[in-house]
């Protein structure tokens, strides 16, 4: 399919989501979208799908105009979106929920297993992605999952198929093998559009890429010719540093001691087993691993949202297993927590109030119980100074912040208090390559203020970027750490669960 | 390659029925709400028409619809004038008004205050009937106190009866999970009977009488009427003294921070190391206060004694008081201001027009529709909603 979109403009009160914007995709094609988040990516794809309608443009299949009221309309048209945030039924099989909506039916109109397992197990050889009809889908690891999604949008003929962010829950492993499959459609003829922030995966997958920033398309440019520094600066609109400049480690005394430590869910699961790890002050040592083995347990459990149930927990020299969350707070452990808006930020709150959150009744800012406005609004002027958040005012709500500006907020608050440990979990997740390179900056800033850092981050870039030490977490154990630097294909096995040794010898080899 | 489960990644969360109920009452656009007043009233006034004798015998008889409508005008017309003099007509009227408002603004609070921490206080009914009877114990039993003692204690008792009804629900919350609307829901019917039961007892009781009424309140415990005459006593000031304490409270205190936080994000409020279930039973005890002080002001005040059923209704009109205050005290005063008007004039009305005080019950309810409603309001006054978008699956601006 040939897909051309021509001067598409979005515009919602205020802002100009989407400004002229043309984009062109060949037959067989694979191109890659990138911009930072705000840059109008996502509403370019929901007007391509027609989950949004543009105030002007048009978009023309196959050089036919086409106007698509609503999902119905473009799958129609053959275009077939999978979201970042799945769409599936997690009680349902793979086939039924491949066929979901155009469920095969016997004479007496009830659901025929056999005719929609055949199609899919013929859709799925077909493509060479290979999948048990009969498994239900909430069974399935994440990326079996997506490519459950990938076949629905297949048997739906879509011959332009959109991957909104697909690698964001992938291991490196899983992404190689969605890679694969992307080369597979593409051999067919059918076209792809690449969403990420990540530089590395376009230059990967992608043939050409389109740069979206501010809403407006500020170029396309070849894959193959165009630097990732190049792209950086487009997608920033200004000189970007990529990679973490920092001078070796200094690392003092031990601020963190884990001993033992294991986490166990309310039902007795072990999530957490005998963990034992030392940070040191001026280090910072990394945690990487897929998600969902164990790092956010342990994390929780080492900043007191969640029991510990067994082992000690040493801070500074002094034994804190079992402390509340105030205690630890005040006692010099800051968390930058993994999921800004659940357990980061109060939406519906201010600003200035989010910079104070943990320290809402601290004498700096309560005279008795009453709160000193005037000092948490200058505070929160200095802050965002400080720290570079972009919003109109102190008082601007938190929940009408980009992600970069959101996770500024987190680190402000963090950093201004006085603490020995910083916990940082997944601390740039899906934000903006600007706030990227500022977060890391402040994350070694803070290491060489003689702060003790534990990095926990599933993204490879980030830990080999930032890390003095590394270590893996693989289905409640802790492997390592090993001294940095660490090849990225040696960490990427380990995280799938290979022996250390075995992986580090099949890296010499 | 192992398979990430979900569960290994679940953090403890709390239902957000409660942030949602929050996000609905005090989002609502101060526009709306008023044109919520507006249409209850519109529809009122169809009420009105149609069950006015003259308008239907107009009808029956084949006049036309011009004779209908004039004769239904009227009746509109001479019904909400009665409501409207009979709320502000005269000296008696706005002391009648202000009466009903000082029971009305410390309901409104009782339901303002736990729901800025996300609690839904149903429960105003019973903290009004345990304020009632602990106030006027104190009031007839304790003798020989001056004014200036006998009147704060009777109040005190009042606001602690209150916190104790308010107080139990609370724990039951933070301890157990139990839903704050059942518990309030069951604690008015537990507290209406113990009401009926106390004051069939010496304890209570006129010694020597059968029927159900408690002894009168001394002198000493009354709440003063500065106006001789007029009904209307010290309460509304107390009432709006208090309103201005809750508003320092939640607007302006770390405890309403902490109630706001817990309110509207309560894993954040536990990540920022807040105590969760103490902001519960904190939101839920300062409710209990304002309800038990209503029932004080009511039976210290213009009641003068305890009778069955002296509360009837009063916790759900606070309900009203709230909503229509968008969960902020200044709102809940103006709030209890004005139902307290439509209260008085309702009265007025009736005795003055024949319409039945009804109507105003039924305007009440269908305020409470039209607020929880905004997209209904919308559409009868062809509003067009702010920052409308289509549907966004994925992310987009703002995200």
């Amino acid at each position: 399919m040939r897909l051309e979109l021509r001067g598409i403009t979005k515009r919602y009160p205020g802002v100009v989501a989407n400004d002229a914007v043309d984009l062109t995709v060949e037959p067989g094609e694979v191109h890659g979208l990138l911009g930072e988040n705000g840059a109008g990516k996502s509403t370019l794809m929901n007007v391509l799908y027609g989950l949004t309608q543009p105030d002007e443009g048009s978009i023309l299949v196959d050089g036919v105009e086409q106007h698509f009221a609503d999902p119905g309309d473009a799958i129609a048209a053959g275009i077939g979106m999978v979201h970042q945030h799945f769409m599936l039924v997690p009680v349902f099989t793979v086939a039924e929920n491949i066929t979901l909506g155009m469920e095969p039916t016997d004479r007496f109109g009830r659901y025929d297993r056999r005719a929609a397992n055949a199609t899919v197990t013929e859709l799925a050889e077909r493509f060479g992605l290979p999948v048990d009809p009969d498994a239900l889908v909430g069974d399935l690891p994440v990326g079996l999952q997506q490519r459950v999604e990938i076949l629905k949008a297949l048997a739906r003929d879509a011959r332009l198929l959109i991957l909104d962010e697909p690698t964001a829950v992938l291991t490196p492993q899983e992404a190689d093998g969605l890679f694969e499959s992307i080369r597979g459609f593409q051999a067919a003829g059918r076209s792809v559009i690449f969403i990420s922030h990540k530089l590395r995966e376009h230059h990967e997958i992608a043939d050409r890429i389109t740069v979206l920033r501010r809403g407006r398309t500020i170029g396309t440019v070849d894959a193959s010719t165009s630097e990732p520094q190049q792209l950086a600066d487009m997608m920033v609109g200004r000189p970007v540093i990529l990679t973490v400049d920092r001078a070796p480690a200094r690392p003092g005394d031990v601020v963190l001691e884990l001993d033992g430590v294991s986490v166990e869910a309310p039902d007795g699961r072990l999530l957490v087993d005998r963990v034992d790890l030392d940070v040191h002050a001026g280090e910072i040592v990394a945690i990487a691993g897929v998600e969902g083995n164990g790092q956010t347990p342990l994390v929780e459990a080492l900043t007191g949202l969640r029991p510990v149930t067994a082992g000690t927990v040493t801070l500074a020299g002094r034994d804190v297993t079992g402390a509340d969350r105030r205690t630890l707070l005040r006692g010099g452990v800051g968390h930058i927590p993994e999921d800004r808006n659940e357990h980061g930020l109060v939406g519906g709150f201010t600003i200035r109030d989010n910079l104070v959150l943990n320290l809402w009744d601290d004498e700096r800012f309560a005279h008795g119980r009453t709160r000193r406005r005037d000092v948490i609004d200058e505070h929160a002027t200095r802050m965002m100074d400080e720290f570079d958040v972009r919003a109109p005012s102190t008082t601007t709500t938190a929940d009408a912040l980009s992600g970069g500006n959101q996770q500024k907020v987190i680190v402000a608050r963090e950093f201004a208090r006085p603490i020995e440990l910083l916990v940082a979990a997944q601390p740039t997740r899906g934000i903006d390559v600007g706030s990227i390179e500022y977060i890391h900056g402040r994350l070694v800033a803070k290491r060489d203020a003689g702060v003790g850092v534990l990095l926990v981050s599933s993204e490879l870039d980030e830990v080999t970027a930032l890390a003095d030490r590394i270590a893996v977490m693989f289905r409640g154990h802790l492997v390592g750490p090993f001294p940095a630097p660490l090849a990225k294909e040696v960490i990427g096995l380990m995280m799938a669960g290979v022996d250390p040794a075995e992986a580090m010898a099949g890296e010499a080899a | 390659m192992s398979a990430p489960t979900d569960e290994m990644t679940s953090t403890p969360q709390r239902s957000t029925w409660s942030a949602r109920v929050v996000a609905t009452v005090t989002g609502a656009d101060a526009r709306l709400t008023a044109l919520a007043f507006v249409a209850a009233f519109l529809f009122g006034a169809v009420l009105l028409a149609v069950s006015d004798a003259d308008a239907i015998a107009a009808l029956e008889a084949g006049e036309g619809p011009a004779a209908f409508l004039g004769a239904a005008l009227s009746a509109v017309g001479r019904g909400y004038t009665a409501l409207l003099v009979g709320a502000f007509g005269s000296g008696g009227a706005v002391s009648e008004t202000l009466v009903a408002a000082t029971v009305l603004i410390l309901t409104g609070l009782a339901v303002t205050i736990p729901l800025r921490a996300g609690l839904f206080n149903i429960g105003g009914e019973g903290q009004v009937v345990a304020g009632g009877l602990a106030g006027g114990y104190v009031g007839f039993a304790v003798e020989g106190l001056p004014l200036l003692v006998h009147l704060p204690l009777a109040l005190a008792a009042a606001m602690a009866g209150g916190a104790l009804v308010g107080w139990i629900p609370g724990v039951l919350k933070a301890r157990t999970g139990a839903h704050e609307v059942i518990s309030t829901i069951m604690l008015n019917n537990t507290l209406t009977f113990v009401a009926i039961w106390l004051l069939t007892t010496s304890l209570f009781q006129i010694p020597g009488r059968s029927d159900p009424i408690s002894r009168s309140i001394l002198d000493t415990a009354r709440l003063p009427r500065p106006f001789g005459g007029l009904r209307v006593d010290v309460g509304i000031v107390l009432a709006v003294i208090i309103a201005g304490v809750v508003l320092w409270l939640l607007d302006r205190s770390t405890v309403g921070f902490e109630l706001g936080a817990v309110g509207s994000n309560p894993s954040a409020a536990t990540a920022a190391g807040m105590d969760v279930a103490g902001a519960t039973v904190r939101g839920m005890t300062f409710a209990g206060i304002a309800g038990g002080l209503a029932g004080g002001a009511l039976i210290l005040g213009v009641q003068g004694r305890i009778t069955p059923g002296f509360s009837s209704g009063l916790g759900f009109d606070g309900i009203t008081v709230a909503l229509l205050g968008r969960g902020t005290v200044g709102g809940t005063v103006a709030a209890g201001l004005l139902l307290g008007a439509l209260k008085a004039g309702g009265r007025a009305m009736q005795a003055r027009s024949g319409t039945s005080l009804d109507l105003v019950v039924v305007v009440q309810a269908l305020i409470i529709v039209f607020v929880a409603a905004p997209g209904l309001v919308r559409a009868l006054f062809r509003v067009r909603s702010e920052g409308a978008s289509g549907t966004q699956i994925s992310q987009g601006w703002g995200a």
